[in-house]
């Protein structure tokens, strides 16, 4: 019999412990699944976020650093420059990345680190409980924001990837969503374009997954998908925000 | 024999690096150290090395984990402000077990304080600082020499302990220029061997991670055991200090760093004068060199601490005494930097209370 559907090498045999219905074991799969086919697995090197996927060096069989809460872009800046031929990719939530990490992220951006940056945006904070983030919409209700966001009280949302997305040092920026199995094969896409950015030395590269977080919505995982679809994407459309081929000299 | 060159403290230490084989320098401007990320700016770019002035010294500290999980040698460096905001990072060096040289030219405290040299981080520096149970190497160095030196030193202390090495100096230090003996280059290919670092798997092994994350208490506590007993080794085999006119002593000055220097021309000045005093100058500071402290009240019971700060390492001269000799304190906190003639003044007052003047 032909064997259509398998594990990636590069994830390992174990349980992992997200939700169900949550986007970060599809974002897991669909790296491992580009490092296998790519090939560029056994030169890679992860740092994992404090957050929901704080334990991905468990998941991933590649090697991995553990992180600071919102320090990713720095620490994988160091691995980069050490070691340069290495395929440095940093995982991070929206709060690891918009909030705490925020200047982390800019400034890797502005000085065109050749590094990917691997962006779960579920407009929540996962593991702390259901907290407001910076990706939080207007209306979205978090467990600090119980009456729903308002920008007069909590203020607006911030898109994070069309920020970095307007810096000369970025060479690829896209956003994916995590929804149907036609939207997760193009956000695959998305994810082997921005390693491939990385490959080609190009500059900083961030692709940015539209994640589903049932638990913390207070949502079916089928309502959780048809949410993002209808609302959430009209804050984060999906595509390729900005692709540039490096400055010659 | 390599020839002396005049040099201030702060460059002599970023050279020193570069020869003990630092290859990547993260940091941010904050006097009184911007010589180092300045000298170094250039010479990272002539030795191949890698220097990038980082958007924080929260970023810098991060990059500086990246760049030593990685393998590298690598150092970062600051003053007061800027190591109190990298104090999370080194709290995640510990844990992760990467080393790291960290060089912390103190001014003035709290808060934006001023930019004189001042040594009021003593406890934060020597208790770890960032959160958890953790200690940190921390060499005073007490002129421009030792400022090379114990930067040479401190690389290979990082890289033996898997630690952080400190260089604790201060504004005075870092900005006086004296002849200096530059210490060899080191091949980067002799630099010693590394079978932790996470630099891809290469088909050659499995997936390794660093971190610090240990949910289980149970093996958090084995976690924190086993840096407990690096630390003691560490206490056992690093002590590092010097005697000064300790022979005939009555009373001893127990001073590091610039403090120690002053009191130099101050002990002098008092022994013209017929008084027997000498020092001890602790070079590490934790290691604090506790024994010697203690074998000392055998056989003399006065003790001066002179720091410039509010009276900070009296506390593990306290310590190390145990109540067995009289301890008394002279501090200059914010920056203030008395002359040996001030001291020797204190010094001379001090003992005229204690012992008949000859």
């Amino acid at each position: 019999m032909k064997k259509v559907y398998t594990r990636p090498k590069y994830l390992k045999p174990v349980a992992n412990h997200y939700c169900p219905g949550c986007g970060h074991s599809i974002v897991h799969r669909l790296v491992a699944e580009v490092f296998e086919e790519m090939d560029i697995g056994e030169r890679a090197i992860g740092v994992a976020p404090a957050g929901c996927a704080v334990l991905a060096y468990n998941y991933f069989d590649v090697d991995f650093v553990e992180g600071a809460h919102g320090r990713g872009c720095a620490i994988a800046t160091g691995l980069k420059r050490r070691v340069p031929d290495a395929v440095v990719f940093s995982y991070q939530g929206d709060g690891d990345l918009a909030a705490i990490g925020t200047a982390e992220t800019i400034h890797a951006a502005a000085r065109g680190e050749n590094i990917t940056i691997v962006f779960v945006n579920n407009g929540i904070y996962g593991m702390t409980g259901g907290q407001m983030a910076p990706t939080t919409i207007l209306g979205m209700k978090a467990t600090t924001a119980p009456f729903g966001r308002e920008a007069k009280r909590e203020g607006y949302n911030l898109d994070i990837t069309h920020l970095v997305a307007e810096i000369e040092g970025t060479a690829y920026a896209a956003r994916g969503l995590i929804t149907s199995p036609k939207e997760i094969r193009k956000s695959k896409k998305l994810i082997a374009d921005a390693f491939q950015c990385q490959l080609d030395n190009r500059g900083l590269s961030i692709v940015e997954l539209v994640s589903p977080c049932p638990t913390n919505w207070g949502m079916q995982p089928l309502a959780s998908v048809k949410w993002i679809e209808e609302t959430f994407t009209k804050h984060y459309t999906p595509g390729v925000l900005v692709e540039r081929r490096p400055v010659s000299g | 024999m390599a020839d002396k060159v005049l040099m201030r403290g702060n460059n002599a230490m970023a050279e020193a690096a570069v020869r003990a084989g630092c290859r990547y320098y993260f940091g941010y401007p904050i006097t009184p150290q911007n010589d180092v990320p300045e000298y170094l700016s250039g010479r990272m770019v002539e030795v191949g090395g890698t220097f990038i002035q980082a958007e924080s010294e929260i970023a810098s500290i991060y990059m500086v984990l990246g760049a030593s999980a990685a393998g590298g040698r690598v150092m970062t460096s600051s003053s007061s402000p800027g190591i109190s905001l990298k104090q999370e990072g080194m709290s995640f060096l510990a844990g992760h077990e990467l080393p790291a040289v960290i060089a912390n030219v103190v001014r003035g405290g709290p808060g934006l304080g001023n930019i004189a040299g001042s040594q009021s981080d003593y406890f934060q520096m020597t208790r770890g600082g960032g959160h958890g149970d953790y200690r940190m190497i921390v060499l005073a160095p007490g002129n421009v020499q030792e400022m090379a030196d114990l930067t040479y030193l401190a690389f290979d202390l990082a890289d033996k302990y898997r630690t952080q090495s400190i260089i604790l100096a201060d504004g005075m230090m870092g900005n006086t220029m004296e002849p200096v003996i530059l210490p060899e280059m080191r091949e980067l290919d002799s630099l010693p061997e590394k079978d932790y670092v996470v630099d891809g798997m290469r088909g050659k092994r499995p997936s390794r991670a660093r971190l610090s994350l240990i949910l289980e208490p149970k093996e958090l506590e084995d976690h924190n055991w086993k840096l407990q007993r690096k630390y003691k080794l560490i206490q056992e085999n690093e002590v590092r200090f010097e005697e000064y006119e300790l022979e005939d002593a009555e009373m001893v000055i127990v001073a590091f760093g610039t403090a120690a220097r002053i009191a130099k021309g101050a002990i002098r000045r008092a022994r013209s004068e017929g008084l027997k005093v000498g020092m001890i100058r602790p070079i590490t500071l934790w290691p604090f060199p506790s024994d010697v402290v203690r074998q000392l009240a055998d056989r003399v019971k006065e003790f001066l601490v002179f720091e410039l700060n509010a009276g900070q390492m009296i506390e593990d001269v306290k310590l190390s005494l145990e109540g067995t000799a009289n301890v008394s304190f002279y501090g200059r906190p914010g920056g203030s930097i008395p002359t040996p003639r001030d001291l020797a003044k204190v010094i001379i007052n001090r003992y005229s209370q204690k012992f008949r003047l000859i």
